[in-house]
């Protein structure tokens, strides 16, 4: 097996992030949808810590710390969301939510 | 070492996608950052790693598989009705399937082929960043950030409350 280099990491965290997008476009249930958006969180803090590495610099670990807070703020709002969603429909799809949409 | 984690984390983001019951779903997730905290320390970040397992392991997928649990959805629905029969057919969704994998493409092609091979500048676990570096700099260069992070909590945890509160009227 080759040393992994810069680009190794990088090719790793697109397939991740294509992962988390394949998740968004196929799935039909919002708790999962709300996972995939996880997995792309995750990817683009793997090319952070990546890149900070490959710099030298404690930068990119901070944003990192930042996009898990926010992350973590996303799914509290965002189960928030769901639950209410599911008390109206009593149900996970979204294609049941289309009462806004032309 | 990279490449098992790396193998893990992608297998594991694949099940996550291809799991039809949530619960599921959720608990490969755990594996796939468990597997991607091991990434942060081959990458010298253990404090990133750390945070990864406590905060994401620990705090957020405990609260997906809360609410797992809480609505007890089993498996996703069958496509049914008008708008099943227009997006939600097999066509659509192949045609999102294509575009993830272009995108694998592209991203892949980019990373690989438009940037220089670049190896990392040296070994492993050689300069491991340590906390007091990331907190000097988290507290003295980022202190308005941090600061805005808080009550951006505040706000989503606010937010959180009302919007999951049943109503009373």
């Amino acid at each position: 097996m080759p040393e992994p280099t810069l680009n190794s990491y990088l090719v790793l965290s697109a397939v991740l992030f294509a992962i988390g997008t394949a998740g968004v476009f196929l799935r039909r249930n919002l708790i999962t949808i709300l996972l995939s958006i996880e997995i792309m969180l995750n990817a683009v803090n793997l090319t952070f810590v990546a890149v900070d590495r490959f710099l030298g610099t404690v930068d990119g670990q901070i944003i990192v710390f930042f996009v898990m807070t926010v992350a973590a703020a996303e799914a509290a709002v965002g189960l928030a969301i769901i639950i209410a969603l599911f008390r109206h429909r009593e149900t996970l799809n979204p294609d049941a939510f289309t009462a806004l949409k032309w | 070492m990279f490449w098992i984690f790396a193998a893990v984390t992608v297998i594991a983001s694949l099940l996550v996608i291809g799991q039809r019951n949530p619960m599921y779903s959720v608990l490969l997730l755990i594996v796939s950052f468990g597997a991607l905290s091991g990434l942060y320390v081959l990458l010298d970040a253990p404090f990133i790693a750390a945070i990864q397992i406590i905060i994401y392991a620990g705090a957020i997928m405990v609260l997906f598989l809360f609410v797992v649990m809480l609505l007890n959805v089993p498996t996703e629905d069958p496509p049914t009705g008008y708008h099943a029969r227009l997006l939600g057919g097999a066509g659509p969704r192949r045609f999102g399937a294509v575009l993830s994998a272009v995108l694998i493409g592209q991203l892949a092609w980019a990373f690989y082929y438009g940037l220089r091979p670049s190896p990392l500048p040296h070994a492993a676990g050689q300069h491991a960043t340590t906390v007091f570096e990331i907190g000097m700099k988290l507290y003295k260069d980022y202190t308005f950030a941090f600061e805005a992070t808080s009550v951006l909590i505040l706000v989503s945890m606010v937010g959180a409350i009302v919007l999951a509160r049943k109503e009373s009227r």
